[in-house]
């Protein structure tokens, strides 16, 4: 990506573009990745709630997967999770393992 | 013409406040700027002005109060000295950083400690480097007029940058004075319509001001702040001669005071210049080439053109009602630097004076000139820095 010089940029680093986090990918960042283990899943949704990056996917109102271009690994999505009978439906996994 | 009034610096500054009358002011009380709020808080308690007065627990949150209503789209103004101006230390960057026009009367205090209410230049120059436009006042006419001046610098398009206005507490923002003021509705056209840039109230662009920027783009931002600065030279002066077609007073970069063939000159700030000018009419009239430059506009410093000014002098005092200790005086590293600009080597030397409001009296204007004509007879200095006006 070419950087944009001093005249290119916004007032005082204002970001003029709303949303823009989106193209910025933390997924980098990870050490561990969150990996779903279905069959505990109970659809709580309690992992969507708390991610600081709305990096969990919910489709038709069911958890369906992790955006792992934003996630960074934090485990709040793991430690939230209740699963079932005591067995979590997210486990964090070491990234290159 | 204006009315001709007999009041203080701060019923000056109060006047201008309600005259330019800015959207949100943020206040918390501090001697000696106290009594600029009070009364401008009186004319939004009689609705002489529309703005909105918040409140505040400290000077810190004053600024950051002024900060946000900038931000959201308004003009805003504020007051302090001293203490207060220290608590707002990383506010006062910030401000300049996201490039927010706010104008502030700094009403120049001692710092602390020993605890001191009187005027030095202490606060203002301190905040040197917080990257705000710094205009000096010698009195209540140039606060005044200055306060004015200020909202049309720092809100140009090729500046965007606050701006603090200071005057000498007490000597001059409580001493009475005879001067002018403008008619509101002058003011008013003069000062126009604030133009916000990207105000966080309109809901329908939404922006984010204040994001983490790191190595790969914190230098252009910090050269885009520079120039802008630099910009307020030219800003000052375009301002200025507009403001003369409306006041009839004229203002430059700084004030040149007899110094046409000047061979010793005095550099001095606000109202201690006042005091000065006198002693230098009374050695021009006994045939002594002296003269005097107060500077107007300290950030951003005119180094090109005060030292084009001072070329040809052959010694130069610089006095400083301030001192970086363990250095020189911040004046004096100023017109040093400039001086190295194009080459022309004046003698210089510092004095430090009147801290805490001790009084700059004629004598020792006087001494200091003395010693200026003895150094540029023979070329010799016995100080390059020494505080003047203690005992023992």
């Amino acid at each position: 990506m070419k950087l944009k010089n001093w005249k290119e940029l916004a007032l005082g680093s204002v970001i003029p573009e709303a949303g823009n986090a989106d193209t910025y990918n933390t997924g980098s960042w990870r050490t561990f990745r969150p990996e779903r283990v279905e069959e505990n899943c109970i659809n709580c949704l309690f992992c969507w709630v708390y991610c600081p990056d709305s990096s969990v996917i919910v489709k038709d109102e069911k958890m369906s997967g992790f955006d792992y271009e934003h996630c960074k690994g934090c485990g709040i999505c793991e430690h939230q999770c209740p699963g079932k009978k005591g067995n979590k439906a997210i486990k964090m996994v070491e990234e290159g393992k | 013409m204006g009315k001709l009034q007999a009041v203080t610096g701060n019923q000056a500054v109060a006047e201008a406040m309600r005259q330019i009358n800015p959207d949100v002011c943020a206040a918390y009380p501090i001697t000696p700027s106290t009594d600029i709020m009070q009364r401008f808080s009186q004319f939004v308690a009689d609705g002489k002005v529309d703005t909105e007065l918040v409140t505040v627990e400290s000077e810190h949150s004053a600024m950051s109060a002024c900060i946000g209503a900038v931000a959201a789209g308004g003009r805003v103004m504020n007051a302090t000295s001293s203490q207060g101006l220290a608590l707002m230390w990383e506010m006062l960057h910030i401000a300049a950083g996201d490039r927010l026009p706010i104008v502030l009367a700094l009403v120049n205090r001692a710092l602390s400690a020993p605890l001191n209410i009187h005027g030095d230049h202490s606060d203002g120059m301190g905040a040197r480097d917080c990257g705000w436009i710094q205009l000096y006042s010698e009195n209540g006419q140039e606060a005044y007029d200055n306060t004015i001046q200020a909202v049309r610098i720092a809100e140009h398009e090729d500046v965007r940058l606050p701006a603090m206005v200071c005057q000498d507490g007490f000597i001059i923002s409580h001493s009475i004075e005879s001067m002018e003021y403008l008619d509101d509705k002058v003011v008013k056209d003069f000062v126009g319509q604030f133009k916000p840039t990207h105000p966080l109230l309109d809901i329908d662009n939404p922006v984010t001001y204040g994001p983490l920027v790191l190595p790969d783009y914190y230098m252009e931002f910090k050269v885009a702040q520079d120039r802008a600065i630099m910009n307020a030279k030219k800003v000052t002066l375009d301002v200025a001669k507009e403001f003369e077609k409306i006041s009839g007073r004229s203002y430059g970069l700084f004030e040149d005071y007899k110094l046409d063939g000047a061979e010793i000159v005095l550099v001095v700030l606000n109202s201690a210049a006042g005091t000065a000018k006198d002693v230098i009419d009374e050695y021009r009239s006994k045939g002594i080439k002296a003269g005097l430059l107060k500077p107007r506009l300290f950030r951003p410093f005119p180094s090109a053109e005060v030292a084009e000014t001072l070329k040809d002098a052959k010694a130069i005092a610089v006095l400083d009602r301030a001192d970086s200790y363990g250095g020189f005086g911040p004046l004096y590293m100023e017109i040093a630097a400039a001086m190295m600009t194009n080459g022309s080597k004046p003698t210089l030397i510092n004095k430090i004076y009147g801290l805490g409001g001790r009084d700059f009296f004629p004598e020792n204007a006087a001494a200091t000139l003395d010693e200026l004509k003895e150094i540029a007879e023979t070329g010799k200095v016995k100080n390059h820095k020494e505080y003047i006006g203690y005992r023992g």
